[in-house]
């Protein structure tokens, strides 16, 4: 009697780990899944193209010629220019919160930084294009061409809509990944090493210089590089102020286009099996650069602070 | 040799007051962009919001009035269906994973749940379209739905996952000790302990999902009529916004900034009432 009970509930033991573990299952299915579907559809585009597709700048859909470079260029500078912005802003600003400020002051910047990431994408898109594009084109590009326009990169006519804006608005968006994650590896490092530097008479720069910067350096490039992830798969407000045109340009005014952002403009569109297929094809690209950029950025991460961060 | 200490310590004095400045400096910077976005949202979304936008259709081109009811209510259904799609598999996957997650399996699927969450949201919709648009020969509201819901799976699965783990083994062995089965204890003493924290995350991955717009775009794609049957294409705010954005008529500007308006009211809402409530944040 008591033996049929004990055995009636580790049957529904086994049963609830059974049900529970299809679920856990599921997800690795899922991802192989989505990988299966995205190498299959690609297929047709890459029988036809070979790897030459990567190399190609040639975008024809009315005639199927098709070339990747173009997009592979834009989404790799944009998401560039993002770095170059955010992540001394990014430093800077998780240096101030974890670093200097006691005040309360630091919890309102805290809380806007976190915000910031709460934002939809395409509502800054729709800022990017009525605020941020004009304000670019009247502001930053003049100011850019007065001083450095001996550089190719900084000639041409101005446009809000334009590889620049792009980058910006990433930078914007990557922030707060960058800010909030910084903070968190600079918590990390013991308080006693910062103790230790500012008991010998260094300055507060020496004792970040001395004690934090460098037990915390490879979790500020894991920070750095989640941030480039993030930059490399963002679609919206990309799409909305980098001008869509598959054209390689010197200069950091003129338009330009993402993988992500072709595929949103012209996957619903596709003319052919061969067009699918191709932008298909981007996709995969896109998928690939991600989970290695990613993989790297959580590696990273997971050596200084020990836990897996997302 | 005493000028030379002096200049020194100037010179060090100088390097330090640079470094808290720019910090300072940094930090203020930050803060604009989010003033920015929020006041021109603000100021522009006012003027063209009143009741009608909550509760009309979309006006064709040229006409004035108009809103976005449908695509109010198709957010929500497509959130709704996103939560049918995710939330089993998230929750019951990251008990699976608290419970009997320390093995390789566990590893495995945990590592799949990381890679899952980076990749880029427009992907997804692809492989949702793929899977289902491309053989229903339709686009629809469930294909939206599987597309958000995929896109919530790692969040929520780490959440319960996290907050499963967090509940003190001690009330776990309590249950066991007075002859509960374990699935009994998970779930009515161990599940509802972690409850609390696990809604936390669901609300916060709601809330992310809802601004999403790239994986809609060729699942749920849009619609400009009322709609309420999973398998007929489905508005939704953000496609919605997207679409008066690019568009060349101020008045259909007016609604994607009144658009955004009700969109960033509900996503911020419920982040700021969700971290006043619960300390711990996940950044999603």
């Amino acid at each position: 009697m008591i033996k049929q009970q004990i055995q009636k509930r580790n049957k529904g033991d086994t049963w609830f780990k059974a049900i529970t573990f299809s679920f856990a299952a599921s997800i690795p299915l899922l991802l192989l899944a989505l990988v299966v579907v995205l190498i299959n559809k690609s297929w047709l585009g890459f029988s036809a193209f070979g790897w030459g597709f990567v190399f190609s700048s040639v975008w024809d859909p009315l005639n199927d010629h098709y070339g990747a470079l173009p997009f592979i260029f834009g989404t790799l500078m944009s998401a560039f220019i993002a770095l170059l912005i955010a992540v001394p802003l990014g430093l800077g600003c998780a240096i101030y919160l974890s670093e200097i400020s006691q005040s309360k002051f630091k919890e309102y910047v805290a809380v806007m930084v976190e915000l910031l990431a709460a934002i939809p994408s395409v509502v800054y898109g729709l800022w990017g294009i009525f605020v941020l594009g004009p304000w670019v084109a009247k502001v930053v590009q003049p100011l850019l061409k007065n001083t450095l326009g001996f550089l190719p990169i900084f000639q041409g006519s101005y446009s809000g809509s334009s590889l620049l804006t792009a980058g910006i608005i990433l930078a914007i968006m990557i922030l707060p990944t960058i800010t909030v994650i910084s903070r968190e590896v600079f918590q990390v490092v013991p308080h006693s090493l910062r103790e230790s530097a500012l008991a010998l008479g260094a300055t507060r720069w020496e004792t970040f210089k001395l004690a934090v910067f460098g037990p915390a350096t490879s979790g500020i490039i894991g920070a750095v590089i989640l941030g480039l992830g993030r930059a490399l798969g963002e679609t919206m407000a990309v799409t909305m102020v980098i001008g869509n045109r598959p054209k390689i340009a010197a200069s950091l005014f003129a338009p330009a286009y993402t993988l992500a952002s072709v595929i949103a403009n012209e996957f619903a569109e596709a003319t052919s099996w061969l067009n699918l297929s191709v932008l298909v094809e981007l996709a995969l690209i896109l998928l690939v650069i991600t989970i290695f950029v990613n993989g790297l950025a959580r590696l990273l991460i997971w050596k200084t602070t020990g836990k897996l961060i997302n | 040799m005493e000028n030379n200490w002096e200049t020194n310590k100037l010179k060090r004095y100088l390097k330090n007051n640079l470094f808290l400045g720019a910090a300072l400096g940094c930090a203020l910077v930050a803060v604009i962009p989010l003033l920015s976005v929020l006041g021109y949202v603000f100021i522009q979304g006012v003027g063209a919001i009143n009741l009608d936008f909550f509760t009309r259709l979309p006006a064709p081109v040229g006409d004035t009035g108009g809103g976005m009811g449908n695509a109010i209510v198709g957010t929500f259904i497509l959130v709704g269906l996103a939560c049918v799609v995710g939330l089993p598999i998230g929750i019951f996957g990251g008990i699976w994973l608290a419970l009997y997650g320390k093995s390789k399996r566990g590893f495995y699927i945990r590592y799949a749940a990381d890679v899952l969450s980076s990749i880029p949201t427009i992907v997804i919709g692809i492989f949702v379209y793929v899977l289902l648009v491309a053989t229903m020969k339709k686009f629809s509201a469930i294909a939206g739905g599987v597309a958000l819901g995929l896109i919530m799976i790692p969040t929520v699965t780490r959440t319960t996952e996290e907050m499963v783990k967090m509940v003190p083994r001690t009330l776990y062995e309590a249950g066991l000790a007075l002859g509960l089965p374990e699935w009994k204890v998970t779930m009515k003493v161990v599940f509802r302990t972690a409850w609390n924290g696990i809604f936390t995350g669901v609300i916060l991955a709601v809330a992310r999902v809802m601004g999403e717009t790239a994986p809609l775009l060729f699942t749920a794609f849009n619609s400009m009529y009322w709609n309420f049957r999973p398998d007929e294409p489905m508005a939704s705010l953000t496609v919605q916004i997207y679409n008066y954005a690019i568009s060349p008529y101020a008045e259909w500007q007016a609604q994607a900034w009144a658009g955004s308006l009700t969109l960033v009211l509900i996503v911020l809402t419920i982040t700021l009432v969700v971290r006043r409530f619960s300390k711990r944040v996940t950044y999603g």
